[in-house]
């Protein structure tokens, strides 16, 4: 724990906002173990969980860049196949600027990718668990500092064979991000099956033991380093979100990481345990073996399917304490908003096979598979009701924070909603591989999970660096990303029920999706939009880290934990041992001090309290 | 403009429902020929998915507009309760238990009963003892996928000019096609569905029938065409980068032109570049 020497009012609110500001801008830094370490043990392997949480920030929004050019790569051939698609018609002179089918299976593939594991995974449990786990239950750090530094660093060899992975004959692992063999399992099946399949399943393999040792930090960690008074159902939502999705990891990701050794296996070791006999690809011998391809699968989404859940509910829960705060007000159901996220984790063990309707598995497995899918949204549905109900009567701060709140919540129950549709086997049946599913899984990850990022971003930003971000900037992302959004995605539900399959390279060869053109060309349009307004949230980032207004300890006058910390806080975190005496949504509380509307976890005032006879 | 923003917010459910409204007039919708809601399924099993489509949105339509509505609400009061002005504080409440248990149960109920709603139609699509009679055990066709085509063989027809079942392995007097599936309308008939490779799936769109075609395994696949006409034929599973070329055709037949069709390919198959006697003359 840092040095107690700094004045204990820092814990007292915004009574004493001034005094902590002008203290945090000449002292905030620079207390406890900070001094004399190296520029690389400081900032590169640093073990402190802040700045590996921003490392972790930093690395996703840079493969959020990647992850979109790839995304409108996508969509550019949908909309103007026949045209020279920019930059990656580069690769395709030749052929007049027009780029190949493979390359094309190539670009979902490995959008999917980086999005998935390199962007969403590592942007919620890597950069906000680690920055706010220790600072929101008032911890000096992780349980396991090296480990953690190490699943930082355990990143890059992913990023470095993903890279190699784009390096490799075909251009990427082109067998979509579900990898099914044998596309995946038999190099002779596709241009990007070969080595490129290679490095892609090698860096899954080091994504997931980066996810692996942060879930076992964060269990830990949330375990046992609590401060004082900080009991399980004192715990802010975004913790208790991180502790189950860390569950989540811990019994999920061994499943994938296994499925991915036994694939490796079967390309370069001659096993067969996805490869059946006698299949003849491409003119190749064919195959000895007795493996079953419908293996991969359940492995696989018996992973991907928690992971689903890993992708959103840190959100849902770093959302339920933004719309607390924005709306001053306690949340709605704090147990039945626990208790929901619970659920959701609990049954998403047990719904992986509604990936798989259509796929030849026993039909009566997809009855039951049926039924926990369909249960699933009762659980979503009483966290949307809770956070309507959050809202309710409440005096709301209409601020970047909150619209990105607030559509987590809108876009949520449209993707909720449609996910209903697909639980429902006979019309999964029909929508399945459709566009229909592409709708409902972007309204989940991009418009549920990242706006909740960015609002995220938003609301933490100025703990990590002490400087607020702009609001206006801040806003005019919020709304060019909101408009672009929903004009990409919601279309997509039309193709769905006209019938447009995913993964295809020219759809319009078929007469009855002939008409979709221009749709998908307006999609495109709104596409292109939401990307450049990605600059605007890039630019405002980094603008703000000089120019951003300097903030103190609690810019938003919220209750948590984290800001009674100086911001930043510097190594150790809290200059004065944190003890919590309430839950940390007590907004507008009656018992609060005069004339405040929030009442911090570390503040001791409140009934019956006296203050200290010597101060 | 916390206005704009709460209009922002209420544009979503406004254009939603705008754009389903259209879609079926602007072919945004199901495909198939045309009914009451725009393409209604060529197949009455179809007919039945969609009806159960028509069902789950019925029933998420209304929660959505509830939903949207509410947090248009929510917005708009605690927008005026924020104004600079006003003091009112914000409403001091950790929740209700009456209503969670409400908003538990009820969603509950309705969930489980679009959950058991449908199991029929599972049974009826996928499970074996349920398929009609007269196509149990009996295939008319199969079909093999392969990078990327659709291979399609008949069974042939006997000495005396009878069908001959389908067998498992292939036989001297089958019957191949590629990429045209021809089959009897308006009766439920049976095919078997293998792939030489990867993994494809096999997609009707206009019969609402999708099955992926797995390595390693044939799996019977049943559905009935309402009437003799032409449909699409497609792959819904990724099979590599052609995947969206495997472009083939399923035409329904009356019973006598598929038999004629299945005569006309024997005479194709046995045609032995010497011209018949009989044209000798």
């Amino acid at each position: 724990m840092s040095s107690i020497s700094s004045t204990a009012t820092g814990s007292h609110g915004s009574s004493v906002h001034d005094h902590v500001q002008g203290h945090d801008l000449t002292h905030g830094h620079g207390h406890g173990h900070g001094h004399g370490q190296s520029f690389i043990s400081k900032y590169v392997f640093s073990t402190d969980h802040k700045v590996i949480g921003i490392q972790f920030l930093c690395t996703t929004l840079l493969m959020l860049i990647v992850g979109g050019a790839l995304a409108l790569g996508v969509r550019w051939q949908l909309a103007w196949g026949m045209e020279t698609m920019p930059f990656f018609g580069l690769l395709f002179k030749t052929e007049g600027g027009q780029i190949s089918p493979d390359f094309y299976t190539m670009l979902f593939t490995m959008h999917a990718t980086v999005m998935i594991f390199l962007v969403i995974i590592p942007v919620l449990a890597g950069a906000f668990g680690n920055f706010l786990i220790p600072l929101m239950i008032g911890a000096d750090d992780m349980a396991f500092p090296v480990l953690n530094m190490l699943s930082y660093w355990f990143m890059w060899p992913a990023i470095g064979f993903f890279g190699l992975s784009f390096l490799s004959a075909g251009y990427g692992a082109a067998a979509g991000w579900t990898s099914y063999p044998l596309l995946s399992a038999l190099a002779e099946a596709a241009p990007g099956s070969g080595w490129a399949q290679n490095w892609w399943l090698i860096g899954l393999t080091f994504v997931g033991v980066s996810s692996m040792m942060g879930s076992v930090n964060y269990m830990t960690t949330i375990i046992n380093m609590r401060a004082p008074g900080m009991t399980l159902f004192r715990m802010p939502l975004t913790i208790w979100a991180m502790f189950i999705t860390a569950i989540l990891q811990a019994f999920a990701l061994p499943v994938l990481t296994a499925a991915g050794f036994m694939l490796v296996a079967d390309r370069l070791l001659g096993t067969c345990f996805f490869i059946p006999a006698g299949i003849i690809v491409n003119n190749a011998d064919p195959t000895v073996g007795g493996g079953q391809p419908l293996l991969w699968q359940h492995l696989f989404w018996f992973y991907s399917h928690p992971a689903v859940y890993i992708m959103l509910l840190p959100a849902m829960g770093m959302v339920s304490d933004m719309l607390s705060c924005m709306a001053r007000k306690p949340i709605f159901g704090y147990k039945p908003m626990v208790y929901s996220m619970a659920a959701i984790a609990g049954l998403g063990f047990i719904v992986w096979g509604h990936h798989m309707f259509t796929s030849g598995m026993n039909p009566a497995l997809g009855m039951t598979f049926m039924v926990s899918t369909v249960m699933i949204a009762l659980p979503s549905a009483v966290k949307v009701f809770n956070w309507i109900g959050t809202l309710w009567g409440g005096r709301l701060e209409f601020n970047t924070v909150l619209l990105n709140s607030v559509a987590f919540v809108s876009m949520f129950i449209i993707g909720g909603l449609s996910g209903i549709f697909m639980a429902a086997v006979p019309v999964d049946i029909y929508i399945h591989d459709t566009y229909f599913i592409v709708a409902h899984f972007h309204y989940v990850l991009f418009g549920a999970t990242l706006f909740g990022v960015f609002g995220a971003i938003q609301f933490w930003y100025p703990k990590m660096f002490g400087r607020m971000m702009s609001e206006r900037i801040g806003k005019l992302h919020f709304l060019l990303t909101f408009i672009g959004f929903n004009g990409t995605f919601f279309p997509m539900h039309l193709l769905g029920v006209a019938g447009m399959p995913r993964r295809y390279a020219n759809p319009y060869m078929y007469p009855y999706l002939n008409h979709l053109l221009d749709m998908n060309q307006f999609m495109t349009v709104c596409a292109i939009l939401m990307g450049l307004a990605q600059f605007l949230l890039l630019g405002n980032f980094l603008f703000s880290l000089k120019f951003g207004t300097p903030c103190g300890r609690n810019p938003w006058n919220a209750n948590g934990l984290e800001w009674a910390a100086p911001s930043p806080p510097g190594h150790g975190n809290f200059d004065v041992p944190p003890i919590c005496y309430r839950g940390p949504y007590e907004y507008s509380s009656p018992g609060a001090p005069e004339g405040e509307d929030h009442w911090m976890q570390t503040d001791p005032r409140g009934k019956g309290w006296k203050p200290p006879a010597e101060h | 403009m916390k206005k704009f923003w709460i209009a922002l917010f209420m544009l979503v459910p406004i254009l939603a429902l705008w754009s389903c409204y259209v879609a079926p007039e602007r072919g945004w919708w199901f495909p198939g020929t045309t009914g009451p809601y725009g393409g209604e399924a060529a197949s009455p099993m179809g007919r039945r998915i969609d009806d159960l489509f028509y069902m789950i949105l019925a029933i998420t339509t209304v929660t959505f507009i509830g939903t949207q509505l509410a947090l248009g609400y929510v917005l708009w009061t605690g927008a005026r309760r924020g104004d600079a002005g006003s003091g009112e504080k914000a409403w001091f409440s950790h929740g209700s238990h009456n209503l969670e248990v409400i908003w538990s149960i009820v969603p509950a109920g309705i969930l489980l009963f679009i959950a058991l709603y449908q199991m029929d139609v599972v049974a009826a699509i996928r499970f074996k003892s349920e398929f009609p009679e007269q196509v149990q055990n009996r295939p008319l066709a199969e079909v093999t996928a392969r990078q990327f085509e659709w291979r399609i063989r008949y069974p042939g027809f006997d000495a005396n000019g009878n069908l001959l079942p389908l067998m498992a392995d292939p036989q001297p007097t089958d019957l191949y096609a590629v990429n045209d599936l021809r089959l009897p309308a308006a009766q439920p008939v049976m095919i078997n569905l293998r792939t030489d490779d990867v993994q494809h799936a096999f997609f009707l769109p206009e019969l609402r029938v999708k099955q992926d075609a797995v390595p390693g395994l044939t799996i019977p696949v049943w559905f009935e065409a309402d009437r003799a006409d032409e449909f699409t034929l497609l792959c819904a599973e990724l099979c590599g980068w052609g995947h969206y070329k495997m472009r083939a055709r399923f035409v329904a037949l009356r019973e006598p032109d598929f038999l004629q069709y299945l005569r006309d390919l024997q005479a194709q198959q046995d045609y032995d570049g010497v011209p018949d006697a009989a044209d000798e003359e």
